[in-house]
Parts: structure tokens; C-alpha cells; sequence
């Protein structure tokens, strides 16, 4: 391993970006510059990702340094194999998203950048974050970035969905800083998140502590029924936007469960478990009859998202081998599909500004490269055997059915239902009679869009046949974590 | 009292003295109309904040009490002293234009600044309930005289009037308060007075009306509910720079008061006002965020704002012990440079005639004004306490001092209501941000608006990002006050 500070210099790269950014004079100049920053972030992360120690569940490439002694927080960076793959996923999306604006933001395109460059520097953050504070300031800063891409730049109703969604999440989320603060001064009398998971707090406490956390984090996935913002800021967001929050933000809250809750309250982990199951089913369930009534396509994998992040929730709370590692990949095969949906939804929009299914069809005669992509995905976030949402969902549903019977049912059902929708965009979009909203002409992707969407489909081809780099690296952290889960196992 | 004794007090008193010298030297200069007598008054001000607050500092190092133990420089004075000098400042470098464009140039306005952060000071370094009463009212009337200072205006001068009853009935109300206490303890003297109720049953109810006074008119001056209804008004009428400085230096000097009668000499008061000061505190951020949510005048939604962080204020004090104490100077400071770096930005919005001080007025500014709007983001957000701002901090210090002290409802209460608080914040930046202007705002930044805006931003971030040295500073202060 080396002294360079990598992930610091992971985070910090696009914050300096963001902060050089409004100094740059043209806007050809300004889209260059933040690809360039971001696409040499993600080639740091992939060396990051190389030289990855698969063997040990230990913080990696960790930093600690003093900042507020007098409160206890430290400055404290770390990864291990569940997380590398999330700064993967999300630096991976980084560069994609500054693509995928390229011409669709016209206006203001330095804030807009300075705001990307600044998300992506906070969400890197988030998932390097070993100090709670620190995951905490990066967690809530999220948020005005994200605020000011939705109501900047979204569509007719984006002032009402950027407050939803600010509102909505900061209500959470400053719940989750009373839970912190219990935890420091129940036993822990620290933020360091490798040491508050050696305390082990009373049951009550647990409690309490794993209620605040919940909301926090129930409002990021979204579960149901703290979902209603998501719709909302889905549609109205731009592309890079709905991308951004399905691909990574709506991790952050699983990643929440699997950071904090889970190693530091398992008791009451367990206790909650049948109602996060529940709750997850519930997700699944509704979410996809949800998605099967949509006409608008964004609204439509919005809901699928909730469905689809009803299965995370489902695995994780089996407490499980495989539920756990099927929900983590199920993660991160969620963050490349749905944001590779939503790049397609963004591509065909900027063509026809319409978001109507039914007002699309047969395009894969006209512009078969984009019928061909399009498709892939969809039967990607379909769990098609061979595709990358296969493997997850099928480790989830196995955990599920031992688990209880009815949580399985749900998820198969789910599963169904999500095939009954999917299906029908494939079947209303790119098969039948060609037309188009209002008949106007839609050309075929372009290199710029053929660029973004190759590594996605890289990943869902390489997640589909062949999983298992994937699962080494993450291996032993999830063991790791399954012993904290039952402290007795690990004693001979 | 031998003449050893008097010139070390006098010595002591030193930057109290600087500051009404300067005061007087000013008045003396503003009989003499010239051109560009504002920027010398304010300059000369500014100089005399500099001299006193280099003085103050010399003092700290060996702290003392003078006047016989009326009058007292500690770590906790300091502090205090220090916030309302950069409070004074500020708002001397963004009256210069206000005044301009208010078309109200006149010399003593900056006398009247300097002789109410006179009367300030004293409060802080009071020792002595006469002392401290006799600054307060020196505050308070230079105040009365600068809430009027727009004399055309009618709102300004309803403004002073109001202020003038209501101030002079809730210093009535104090007053009252602190004669019973000297009824039942025979002195003024803070020290003497606390080893003298120390004796006295806490059960006394004449010990409970004086409390009861005491803390209601205390209450009064930081505009908690339910005496806040002159907040609003006032803030309202006032002069803006006016009205930061009431919000800022006002309130450092009112809750520096309550520290050190509450918590420090007066602890034994304690159980008596517990109960019913955290009914206030509560109501306080409730009343404080809600009635903001539906203003549209700048000025009136930031009057609700500020009482909604005086609740805040009052939830530190009730964490108490040097946490608390520490967490609510931490919270002053950092709500003194944010707040007073957004009320730059309405100067710089103000045309003249009361006008541009409608929220609509900040609509387009990031596009007319990136750098302002920018500068507006943040102080907005630090006042919505979003990291990683001061503003964060501040809260999360005091939720820091409430949990430690087990206070976890109060701490749940206050997270939702910020939550709450938050929106009237974001509704600026989404005017700023997210609407279209077809009269965007023109206006060339002063150099002494810049140099405002520098100083708050630059404190504002940097409470945010590197909070170490602050909260070292804000406990060691505290701690020296309890000391």
C-alpha cells in the first residue's frame, strides 16, 4: 500500500474541480474541464479498486487526522470491500452524468457543473466516511447541490420537488444526528465508527438509536411510506439528476443500514426484522403495481425503484449469507441499471421532450442502436439469467423464502410484476407501428451517447456471466459483518 | 478606596473608556457638517473598536475584578466583549451606504452606535446588578434613538416608539426583580448576593416573584415567546444596519447578561426558572419558525428567524454547566457573523424609501449577482444550520450539550423544528437561485460592503470547516466564567 492519501485526493479532486470551475470562461471549456476531472477521478478509483487487498475485511487505504479534538471528531477515511465498489459505482456515474448533460443543460452550464463536481466530491465522501460527523456533514451537504440541480435545472414543477425532496430528506436525516449523539454518549464516547461497533449498547438504547437511524435512511432508499418525494424529484430532475439519485443517493440509505445499523445495533436489528421485512415487501409489492399504472416512463422507474430497493431492504434483514451479499450486489447492479434507464429516458427526451410511453413505438426499427441498448437494460433491471440483476435477486428471494414464506411470495411477485412493466415499456417503445410523440424525428445515438452508455453495459454484461471478481472482493466484509451480526459465532 | 486601588480600576475599565471617548470625540465632529463626514465618523469609530478591543486583550491576561468587585475583565467578558466589537464593526462598515441610499446621513448615528456598545460592554463586565442595569439602559436608549433614525419614515418612527414603551416596561419589569432580590439580600453585588440566597429556601415565594421578574424581563430583552411581540415591529421599521446590530450585539449583550446571572452567580435560582424556561425555549422555536414561514418582508421573516434562534439560545443555557455555557457562546458567535453578513446583502438590496426589502426583491440575484448570491447561499444556509457551515456547528453543539446533559426530547424537538425553519431559508435561496427577474438588481458593491461581506463569509465558512480553534476559544472562555 502506499502513503499517498488516495481517498482524500478521490474526494478533493472534484471539490477542487467544483471550486475552479465558476473561474473558466466558456462553456465548451467548462464541460471539458468536468469530464476531465471527473474521468481521471474514476480512473483513481478503478487503481483504487486494483489494488484492492481482496483477503481481509479491514478498513483499506484508511486516513485519520485530528480536526474538532474538543467534539471528538477526526477526520477518519476508509474502505472495505463493500464500499470500494459504491466509490466505483459512483465515479463511475460522475463522468457519465457530465456526458449526459452535455447539450440538455444550456443554461447556467458553471453552476451546473460546480454543483455536479460538488455532489460527486460529497457522495465519494459519504462512502469513504469513517468518522459518524463526518459522514454525517458530507450526508447533509449532499443535499443543496442536489437541491439546486432539481430546482435549476429540472422540469415545469421542479421548485416543488427540489423542497420535497430537501425537506423530506433533512427531516430525516436530522434525526439520525439525535441517534449519533446517543451512541457517543450511551458508551461509545467517540464518532469512530470502527470503535462503536466493538460497544456493545443496551437494548433499549439499541432501540431507540436504530428508530432514528431508520428514518433517516428509510426516506433515502425510499421505503414505504416515506416514498412520495422520489416521484416527484425522479420526474422533474435532469438527466444527470434522476441518475445521480437512483444510481447512488438512494444507495446511500442500504449503505446506511449496512455501515451503521446493522454492526452497531444488531439486537435491535433483529428485533425490527420482521418489520423491515414486512415493510420491504410491502415496498416490493406496491412499489411495482405502482410502476405497472404509470404512462410516464420516469415515473414508471421510479416506482421500480422502490420496488427494486425493496429487495435490497428484504436481503439485508434476512440476516442471511446470501440475502446480505445478494442485496449488496443487488445494489450496485441497481445503481448501474436504473441509471442507465434513466441516461436512455434522458437520451429519448432531448429528441422528443416527451415523456409518454404510450406515445412511442417501434423505435427499434428507426434507431435500432438505441432500441438494442435500451432493451438490455430494461431486461437487466428485469433480472434476466445472463444480466447483471439476475444474481441479486435470486439471493435475495432464496434468503427470503427461509426466512418466511410470505416475504418470498411478495418478492416473487414482485419479480413478476416488475416483468409484467418492464415488458410493456419494451413491448409499447420499441415494438409495433413506429411513431413518435408529435411525429417528430429521432435520430440514433451519437458517439458522445455511445460512450456513456458502453461501460454500464460493460458492467451488466460482466456482472451477468461473470460475478465473481465482484464477490472476492466483497466476501470478506460481508463475512465480517454476519459475525458482528451473531456475536456468538465468532467465539470457538 | 486608595488611589492604587482607583488607577487599576480605571485601568480596567479601559476599553469602556476608549470607546465613550471616542464616542465623545465623534459627537464633537458631527457638530461640524463637512463633506465626507460619514466615512470619517465611521473610520474614526472603527479605529476606537480596534484601540478598545487591543486593550481588551492586553486586560485578559491577568484577569481582575475592579471598583470594588462591581466591575469585572475574565476570560468570559472577553469573549463576550470581542463578539460585540465585531458586531459594532460590521455594522459600522455597512451603514455608510444605508444611510446614502436611505438619504439619513447625520453624524450622530455613529456616536449613538458607540455609546450603545458602550452601555453593551458594561453589561458584560457588570458585576453589580446596578452596574448591569445602568448599561442596559445606556444600550437600550442610544437604541431606542436609532430604531427612529429614519425621521421621514413613519415605520421607523413607530418603530422607536413601540420600542421605547415596551423596552421601558420590560426594564420596569427587570428592575422590579432586581429590588426584591436586594430586599432579600441586603446587596447588589452578584458574589455577595449568591452566598447571601445560598441561605435563603428556595421555596421562598418571594424569592419566586423576584425570580419570576427577573426572568421575564431578561426574556423580554432576547424576544423570547411570549415576549417577542415587539421583535417583529421593530426589526421591521428599524434602520437595517439598525437591525443587525440589535440582533447581534443586542442579544450578545442580553444572553451575556443571563449567563452570568443564571448560570454562574446566580445558580442557586436554578430549580425556580428550570420548568418554566424550557416551556419558553420550546415555544420559542416553535412561535419563532412558523410565524416565519408565511413573511414576506426580509427584515420581518428574519425577526421571526432570530427569535427562533434565541430559543436555541435558551436551549444551551438550559443544557448549563460549561458545555452549555460554551454552546451557546459558540452559537453568538457564529449567529452574530452570519447573520450580519446577510443583513450586508439586504443593505445592498435596499433602493431607497423602505423599498427592496420584499423577499421578491432577492429573486434573480444569482443571475444578476453571482458573487453576492453566492455569498446569500451561504449565510442561509448556515443560519438553516446545513453543514458545512458554522451555522451546523452552532446547532450541533448545542445538541451536543443537551444530550450530554440528557435533555434527548428537547434535542428531538429542536432537530424537527429546524427541519421546519429550514424552509423559509430555502424559499430566499429558491428566489435567488431559481426564479427569473425581469428587473434584476443593480448595485455596485462599496469597498466597506466588501469588506463586510469578506469578514462574515470568510467566518462563516470557517466555522464550518475548521471549528477547532472557535469551540477552544468558546470553552475556555466558558470555562473561566464558571471559574
Amino acid at each position: 500500500m502506499t502513503d499517498l492519501p488516495v481517498l482524500s485526493i478521490l474526494i478533493l479532486l472534484p471539490a477542487v474541480g467544483a471550486v475552479l470551475t465558476p473561474f473558466l470562461r466558456k462553456d465548451p471549456i467548462v464541460r471539458w474541464f468536468s469530464l476531465l476531472v471527473l474521468f481521471a477521478d474514476f480512473l483513481l478509483a478503478l487503481w483504487v479498486l486494483l489494488n484492492f487487498d481482496p483477503n481481509t475485511a479491514a478498513m483499506q487505504f484508511g486516513e485519520h487526522r485530528v480536526w474538532v479534538p474538543n467534539l471528538g471528531i477526526s477526520y477518519r477515511l476508509g474502505i472495505d470491500g463493500i464500499s470500494v465498489w459504491f466509490v466505483v459505482l459512483t465515479s463511475l456515474l460522475g463522468w457519465i452524468c457530465v456526458l449526459a448533460s452535455w447539450w440538455s443543460i444550456s443554461i447556467r452550464v458553471k453552476e451546473f457543473m460546480t454543483c455536479l463536481l460538488a455532489m460527486q466530491s460529497l457522495m465519494i465522501g459519504v462512502f469513504c466516511a469513517l468518522d459518524m460527523i463526518l459522514f454525517y456533514i458530507l450526508w447533509e451537504a449532499m443535499l443543496v447541490p442536489m437541491y439546486l440541480i432539481i430546482g435549476i435545472w429540472g422540469g415545469a414543477n421542479r421548485v416543488y420537488a427540489a423542497f420535497k425532496f430537501f425537506l423530506y430528506t433533512l427531516a430525516g436525516s436530522l434525526l439520525f444526528l439525535i441517534g449519533i449523539l446517543l451512541l457517543y454518549f450511551g458508551g461509545g464516547q467517540t464518532f469512530d465508527v470502527l470503535a462503536l461497533m466493538e460497544v456493545q449498547y443496551p437494548f433499549p438504547l439499541q432501540i431507540w438509536v436504530f428508530l432514528a437511524f431508520l428514518v433517516a435512511f428509510a426516506v433515502k432508499i425510499p421505503m414505504v411510506p416515506v416514498h412520495t418525494w422520489l416521484p416527484d424529484a425522479h420526474v422533474q430532475a435532469p438527466t444527470a439528476g434522476s441518475i445521480i439519485l437512483a444510481g447512488v443517493l438512494l444507495k446511500m440509505g442500504a449503505y446506511g443500514f449496512l455501515r451503521f445499523s446493522l454492526p452497531m445495533l444488531p439486537d435491535a436489528s433483529q428485533y425490527f426484522a420482521p418489520m423491515m421485512i414486512a415493510l420491504s415487501a410491502v415496498a416490493i409489492v406496491y412499489g411495482g403495481f405502482l410502476a405497472l399504472a404509470q404512462s410516464d416512463i420516469k415515473k414508471l422507474i421510479a416506482y421500480s425503484s422502490v420496488s427494486h430497493m425493496g429487495f435490497i431492504t428484504l436481503g439485508l434483514f434476512t440476516f442471511d449469507a446470501k440475502g446480505m451479499s445478494g442485496a449488496v450486489i443487488q445494489m450496485f447492479n441497481h445503481g448501474i441499471t436504473t441509471g442507465a434507464l434513466f441516461l436512455f429516458v434522458g437520451i429519448i427526451y432531448e429528441r422528443t421532450h416527451s415523456r409518454d410511453i404510450a406515445a412511442y413505438g417501434g423505435l427499434i426499427k428507426v434507431v435500432p442502436l438505441f432500441g438494442i441498448l435500451f432493451a438490455a437494460f430494461l431486461l437487466s433491471s428485469m433480472a434476466l439469467p445472463g444480466l447483471n440483476g439476475f444474481i441479486g435477486e435470486l439471493l435475495v428471494l432464496a434468503a427470503a423464502f427461509g426466512v418466511s414464506g410470505w416475504a418470498g411470495a411478495a418478492g416473487a411477485l414482485g419479480a413478476l410484476v416488475g416483468a409484467a412493466y418492464l415488458l410493456g415499456v419494451y413491448r409499447q417503445m420499441l415494438l409495433g407501428e413506429v411513431k413518435t410523440p408529435g411525429d417528430v424525428f429521432v435520430w440514433d445515438l451519437g458517439r458522445r451517447e455511445l460512450a456513456c452508455a458502453a461501460p454500464l453495459l460493460l458492467f451488466v454484461v460482466w456482472f451477468g456471466l461473470y460475478p465473481k471478481p465482484f464477490l472476492t472482493i466483497l466476501q470478506p466484509s460481508l463475512d465480517h459483518l454476519m459475525t458482528q451480526l451473531n456475536p456468538t459465532a465468532v467465539t470457538p | 478606596m486608595d488611589l492604587t486601588q482607583i488607577t487599576s480600576s480605571v485601568l480596567a475599565s479601559g476599553p469602556e473608556i476608549i470607546i465613550i471617548l471616542g464616542a465623545c470625540v465623534a459627537l464633537m465632529l458631527s457638530l461640524v457638517p463637512r463633506p465626507g463626514q460619514g466615512a470619517l465618523l465611521a473610520g474614526l469609530s472603527l479605529v476606537m473598536i480596534a484601540l478598545a478591543a487591543a486593550m481588551s486583550l492586553t486586560l485578559a491576561q491577568n484577569p481582575q475584578t475592579a471598583y470594588g468587585g462591581m466591575f469585572v475583565n475574565d476570560g468570559f467578558s472577553t469573549f463576550f466583549k470581542m463578539l460585540l466589537y465585531l458586531g459594532t464593526a460590521l455594522t459600522i462598515l455597512i451603514s455608510d451606504r444605508y444611510l446614502g441610499t436611505e438619504d439619513a446621513a447625520k453624524g450622530e448615528y455613529y456616536v449613538l452606535l458607540l455609546f450603545a456598545l458602550s452601555g453593551a460592554m458594561i453589561m458584560v463586565s457588570g458585576k453589580d446588578l446596578l452596574i448591569i442595569y445602568v448599561g442596559l439602559e445606556l444600550q437600550a436608549l442610544s437604541i431606542y434613538v436609532l430604531v427612529g433614525f429614519l425621521t421621514t419614515n413613519t415605520r421607523s418612527n413607530e418603530a422607536a416608539l413601540k420600542y421605547v414603551i415596551l423596552g421601558a416596561f420590560s426594564s420596569g419589569l427587570l428592575l422590579f426583580g432586581l429590588s426584591l432580590l436586594y430586599g432579600l439580600t441586603g446587596t447588589t453585588q452578584l458574589e455577595a448576593m449568591g452566598e447571601a440566597l445560598d441561605s435563603v429556601e428556595t421555596s421562598s415565594p418571594l424569592l419566586a416573584l423576584a425570580t419570576v421578574f427577573l426572568i421575564v424581563g431578561l426574556l423580554f430583552k432576547v424576544g423570547a415567546v411570549p415576549f417577542h411581540m415587539w421583535v417583529p415591529d421593530i426589526y421591521e421599521g428599524a434602520p437595517s444596519p439598525v437591525t443587525g446590530f440589535m440582533s447581534t450585539v443586542g442579544k450578545v449583550a442580553a444572553v451575556a447578561v443571563i449567563l452570568r446571572l443564571l448560570i454562574q452567580d446566580l445558580a442557586m435560582l436554578d430549580p425556580i426558572w428550570r420548568g418554566s424556561v424550557e416551556a419558553v425555549a420550546v415555544l420559542t422555536l416553535a412561535a419563532g419558525s412558523f410565524a416565519a414561514l408565511v413573511q414576506t418582508n426580509i427584515k420581518r421573516m428574519l425577526a421571526y428567524s432570530s427569535i427562533a434562534h434565541g430559543g436555541f439560545l435558551l436551549l444551551g443555557l438550559l443544557a448549563g454547566g460549561s458545555e452549555g455555557l460554551a454552546s451557546v457562546m459558540l452559537y453568538l458567535l457564529i449567529f452574530t457573523v452570519t447573520n450580519l453578513g446577510l443583513f450586508a446583502v439586504i443593505v445592498l438590496l435596499n433602493r431607497g424609501a423602505g423599498q427592496g426589502e420584499n423577499i421578491q426583491d432577492f429573486s434573480g440575484l444569482a443571475k444578476s449577482q453571482p458573487g453576492v448570491a453566492l455569498m446569500a447561499l451561504v449565510f442561509l444556509l448556515s443560519l438553516a444550520g446545513i453543514p458545512p457551515t458554522g451555522g451546523f456547528f452552532a446547532k450541533f453543539y448545542v445538541l451536543v450539550a443537551l444530550v450530554d446533559a440528557g435533555f434527548v426530547l428537547l434535542a428531538v424537538f429542536a432537530v424537527l423544528l429546524s427541519a421546519i425553519a429550514a424552509w423559509f431559508y430555502l424559499r430566499v435561496i429558491m428566489l435567488m437561485y431559481m426564479e427569473q427577474n425581469d428587473q434584476p438588481a443593480v448595485f455596485q458593491v462599496s469597498p466597506a460592503i466588501g469588506w463586510a461581506l469578506i469578514v462574515t463569509f470568510t467566518g462563516t465558512v470557517l466555522t464550518g470547516v475548521l471549528p477547532a480553534w472557535f469551540l477552544g476559544v468558546s470553552k475556555a472562555a466558558a470555562t473561566a466564567g464558571l471559574g
